[in-house]
C-alpha cells in the first residue's frame, strides 16, 4: 500500500488486493528469479495479473485525473510561452494515461471498465490532485516537487518485472524528467521576479511540500503489500527509501531556487549520509485518500461530467463505425 | 508598410489566438482520451501560429510591442478576430462544426499566403499548412461520424453547424486592396468559393444540409465583438496585468 501513482492505494481499513503465492507456475517463478521480463503471453499467477492490472489502472487514473489541477491555469497562464508549455504538459498526461490504459489491456482488462471503476470510485487515484491549484506558482510546485516525486518512484518502475508496464514507464519518465525542469523553471523565474511573485513561489512551496511527501504511501511498517510487491518486481524500493530519496533530491534544489521548505527539521545528517527531516501527518494523507481531501469531490465530479457529456459522441463513433463496416465493399478483416 | 498590413496580419493572428484559447477548455474534458490529446495538439499549433503572426504584427506595427504584449495588453475593442472563433465552445459538436470552417478557411488562405511578398507572412503560411491540413480532417472524420452516426448525434450536429453559419460570411471580409494586389494578402473572393465547396462536400458526404441562413453582423476585424469575447479575454489576461512589468 503505497501512495506515488505507480504505486497501490488503499486506505487503512479497506480490504488490499490478496496476494497468494502457493500456485505460482515454475517458469514465472524462473523468470523473476532471472530478472526477466514477464510478457502478457506468459503464464502468470492470477494474483500477480490482480495486483498488476490494480496498480497499473490506479497509475492510469492518476494520470488523467492529474490533468485537472494544471488543466485549470491554462486559460490564465501568464504569457503564451507559459501556455504552450503548460498546454503541452497536461496533453503530455493524456497519452500517459493512455499507455498505461493500453499497459493494463494486455493483461485482459478494458479501459472502459476500468474507468468505470474510478467513476464509481472502486479503484483510486493518487491523492495529491485532490490539493486546489490557487495559484499560478502550483504550475511550478506541481512540475518541481509532484513531478519529481512521481519521477523518483518511477525510474524504478522501469525495470519493473512486468514488459509492457516497463516499457510505458520508460516513456513516461522521460517526459516526466522535463515536466520536473519546466516546474523548477517557472519558481526560478518567480522566486528572482517581483517580492509578489516570490511570494506566490513560495506560498506554494509551502502548500505543496507535504502532500508531495505523502505521495510516496505510508511508512514502511504500516505498508502491508509492500513485500509481495518487491517479490513480484512490481516495486523496487521501499516507501520510506524512496521518501528518503527524494528528499534529498529536493533540499539542494531549492537552495537553488532561494525557497525554504517549511520543515524547520530539515539538515543534512552526516552518519546516515541523508537529510533528516520531520514527521509526515499520515491522518491528513488517510483522510484525503477516504475522500475528504479539499478537492475529491470536484476531480471525480469533472471526471464524471467529461464522460458522461462525451457519450453520446462515443455511441455515435461506433454508430457509424458499424455502418461503414456493413456497407459493401467494406473490408472485411 | 503599413498599418494596414499590421492590421491584416493582428487579425490572423487574434483568430488563431482567441481560436486556442477556447481550444485549451477541452484538455480534461473531452469525449475520449484519444480527443484529449488531438484537441490539445490543434490548440497549440494555433497558439503556436498566433504567436509569430503577433511578433510579426508588433514588427509592422513598430512601436516595439512583443507577442505578450499585443496578447495580453490590449482590450476587447483593439482585438481583430473573426467572431466565429471567439463564442463559447463546450458543445463537441459545435467544436467540429467550427473546426471544420475554420481550418478549412485557414488551409486555402495559407495556402496563397505561402506565397506571399511579405516573406515572413510567408514563413509562417508555409509551415502551418501543414498543421491546418490535419485540422482540416480531423474535424472532417468527427463531422462524418457524428452527421452518418446515432439519430441523436445527426441532430446535434446539425443544429451545431447551423449555429455557425451565420459567422462565415465574415470571414471572406473585405481585405485592403493595395494588400491583395501587392501580393501580400489573399484575396478574400477566391478563397470564399474554395472553402465553401470543401465544407458544403464534407457536410454532404455526412448527411447534413447546408444551412441558407443569413449572415451574422460582423465587426470583429474593427473590433466590434461578441459580449464573449470580454470574459475570454478578462479570464486570459488577469494575472500579466496584476503584475506589470514582471517576466513569467
Ligand atoms: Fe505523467
Ligand atoms: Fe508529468
Amino acid at each position: 500500500m503505497a501512495q506515488v501513482y505507480g504505486n497501490d492505494f488503499t486506505a487503512p481499513g479497506e480490504t488490499p488486493a490478496r496476494p497468494a503465492t502457493s500456485d505460482e507456475p515454475e517458469t514465472f517463478r524462473a523468470l523473476l528469479e532471472g530478472e526477466g521480463r514477464v510478457e502478457p503471453r506468459d503464464d502468470l499467477p492470477d494474483a500477480y495479473r490482480r495486483t498488476l492490472v490494480r496498480q497499473i489502472a490506479q497509475h492510469a487514473h492518476s494520470e488523467i485525473i492529474g490533468m485537472q489541477p494544471e488543466g485549470n491555469w491554462i486559460s490564465r497562464a501568464p504569457s503564451l510561452r507559459r501556455k504552450a508549455i503548460l498546454m503541452a504538459k497536461v496533453q503530455d498526461e493524456a497519452g500517459h494515461g493512455l499507455y498505461l490504459y493500453a499497459a493494463a489491456e494486455t493483461l485482459g482488462v478494458d479501459r472502459a471498465d476500468l474507468l468505470d471503476q474510478l467513476h464509481s470510485g472502486r479503484q483510486k487515484y493518487s491523492s495529491i490532485f485532490n490539493y486546489p491549484t490557487l495559484t499560478w506558482a502550483d504550475m511550478g510546485a506541481i512540475g518541481w516537487l509532484v513531478d519529481g516525486a512521481a519521477i523518483v518512484n518511477q525510474v524504478p518502475l522501469c525495470r519493473c518485472s512486468y514488459g509492457p508496464y516497463a516499457r510505458a514507464m520508460i516513456r513516461v519518465c522521460k517526459e516526466e524528467s522535463f515536466h520536473q525542469r519546466q516546474g523548477f523553471e517557472i519558481l526560478h523565474t518567480l522566486s528572482h521576479g517581483t517580492p509578489a511573485q516570490k511570494a506566490m513561489a513560495q506560498d506554494a512551496v509551502d502548500r505543496y511540500w507535504w502532500p508531495s511527501l505523502m505521495m510516496f504511501g505510508p511508512p514502511d511498517d504500516d505498508s502491508p503489500n509492500s513485500a509481495q510487491s518487491m517479490a513480484w518486481g512490481i516495486k523496487r524500493f521501499s516507501n520510506d527509501d524512496l521518501r528518503q530519496r527524494f528528499v534529498d533530491m529536493a533540499v539542494p534544489q531549492a537552495e537553488a531556487l532561494g525557497l525554504t521548505l517549511p520543515d524547520p527539521e530539515i539538515r543534512w545528517n552526516e552518519d546516515r549520509g541523508h537529510h533528516d527531516f520531520g514527521e509526515v501527518d499520515f491522518t491528513e494523507l488517510f483522510e484525503v485518500i477516504k475522500g475528504n481531501g479539499p478537492c475529491n469531490a470536484e476531480r471525480m465530479a469533472h471526471r464524471v461530467r467529461a464522460h458522461e457529456d462525451g457519450a453520446w459522441v462515443r455511441e455515435a463513433a461506433n454508430a457509424y463505425a458499424d455502418k461503414q463496416a456493413a456497407r459493401p465493399g467494406a473490408d472485411v478483416a | 508598410m503599413t498599418n494596414a498590413h499590421a492590421d491584416y496580419v493582428l487579425g490572423l493572428a487574434d483568430d488563431a489566438l482567441v481560436s486556442a484559447q477556447r481550444m485549451g477548455w477541452w484538455i480534461s474534458r473531452a469525449p475520449q482520451l484519444e480527443e484529449d490529446v488531438a484537441l490539445a495538439n490543434i490548440g497549440l499549433d494555433q497558439l503556436g501560429q498566433a504567436r509569430t503572426l503577433l511578433a510579426h504584427a508588433g514588427s509592422l506595427e513598430g512601436e516595439g510591442r512583443g507577442e505578450d504584449d499585443l496578447a495580453y495588453f490590449r482590450d476587447e475593442r483593439d482585438f481583430r478576430n473573426v467572431k466565429l472563433v471567439e463564442r463559447p465552445q463546450t458543445d463537441f459538436a459545435v467544436t467540429m462544426a467550427r473546426l471544420l470552417v475554420f481550418a478549412t478557411w485557414q488551409a486555402e488562405l495559407y495556402a496563397v499566403l505561402a506565397h506571399s511578398s511579405d516573406p515572413t507572412l510567408a514563413g509562417v503560411a508555409g509551415k502551418a499548412v501543414k498543421e491546418v491540413a490535419y485540422h482540416v480532417d480531423h474535424a472532417r472524420q468527427w463531422v462524418l461520424r457524428l452527421g452518418d452516426g446515432t439519430d441523436e448525434s445527426h441532430l446535434r450536429m446539425q443544429v451545431a453547424v447551423d449555429a455557425e453559419w451565420p459567422f462565415v460570411e465574415e470571414l471572406f471580409g473585405a481585405v485592403d486592396p493595395a494588400l491583395v494586389a501587392d501580393g501580400i494578402a489573399a484575396d478574400p473572393t477566391v478563397l470564399r468559393p474554395a472553402v465553401l465547396g470543401r465544407v458544403g462536400r464534407v457536410l454532404g458526404e455526412a448527411t447534413l444540409t447546408v444551412p441558407h441562413l443569413a449572415p451574422a453582423v460582423a465587426g470583429g476585424r474593427e473590433g466590434l465583438h461578441t459580449e464573449h469575447l470580454g470574459f475570454l479575454l478578462a479570464e486570459m489576461q488577469h494575472l500579466s496585468r496584476s503584475h506589470p512589468g514582471a517576466s513569467w
